[in-house]
């Protein structure tokens, strides 16, 4: 029979998301999401352009960009965008778009779903405290599956133990 | 091929255990299976995945992730953790007879 290990499961893992692209937070919640069906303790910690996708009124709207991103392609093609091209008005919102299709077709949630999803599961949310000063945020600010705005030594003290994802 | 000797059926089974013959499989199987992996006894909201599973198996040939179950089935995410601890995905295809599900999702 499968070896499940209901009693062993004492692995953890952390996430830190540094980035609030489209790209990166699905990224982030795909991995997080695995972790946690696996029975894995999870903690994710938003800090600079990452608390993007813990906005509650800017995490329905994340974006990518395909300025200086060389690798991105049409799906099915090897063709890229230029950045003189990539920087034209309304082509962040047409990749964006692009990106949200495609991912759909796969079944994967939009971003407030899948965060949802995960915080459903048993994932634990927090924000960076420096970065959250920083860019001027307040508690009202905050999508309410955060659980708290922590320091980073209080990360430390979260992730002691853990295997660390640095997004 | 391996095999295993469960509710009285000669099982094949994967390297994990997982059944490879859903054919194999019947509904009295499923209790037997349960106690297995922890699940002593099987509810009426277990059977409602278990079933999902299983036609949503012989319609896709693959078996349904736990966002499937959760969009399709209509089981919120919660319950599947409540019902199937710790590796859902896992616990939930093993009961039914299936191998567990290869999306990412």
């Amino acid at each position: 029979m499968p070896k499940f290990d209901d009693d062993g499961g004492d692995r953890k893992l952390c996430i830190i998301v540094s980035k609030g692209t489209m790209e990166w937070s699905t990224a982030a919640m795909v991995l997080g999401n695995a972790a946690i069906g696996e029975g894995i303790e999870l903690h994710v910690f938003f800090t600079f352009w990452g608390l993007d996708a813990i906005v509650d009124r800017r995490m329905d709207k994340l974006k990518i960009s395909p300025v200086a991103n060389p690798s991105m392609k049409i799906p099915g093609t090897d063709i890229g965008m230029a950045n003189m091209l990539a920087g034209l008005p309304g082509m962040t919102a047409f990749a964006s778009n692009m990106m949200a299709k495609e991912m759909k077709a796969l079944d994967v949630p939009p971003h407030r779903e899948f965060m949802q999803m995960v915080h459903d599961s048993g994932a634990h949310f927090w924000a960076c405290r420096l970065t959250y000063d920083m860019l001027k945020l307040t508690p009202e600010d905050l999508w309410d599956g955060v659980e708290d705005v922590i320091s980073a030594s209080d990360f430390m003290e979260l992730s002691e133990g853990a295997q660390i994802i640095f997004i | 091929m391996a095999t295993e000797l469960i509710g009285g059926i000669e099982l094949e089974v994967d390297e994990e255990g997982f059944m490879t013959d859903p054919s194999q499989w019947n509904e009295e199987l499923a209790p037997a299976l349960g106690k297995e992996i922890g699940i002593d006894e099987l509810t009426d909201e277990h059977w409602k995945v278990i079933r999902f599973l299983r036609s949503d198996f012989e319609a896709q040939g693959e078996t349904a992730t736990l966002r499937r179950v959760s969009t399709l089935a209509g089981v919120p995410t919660k319950d599947l953790y409540k019902l199937f601890p710790k590796k859902p995905a896992k616990k939930m295809s093993y009961v039914s007879g299936l191998q567990k599900p290869t999306g990412c999702v």
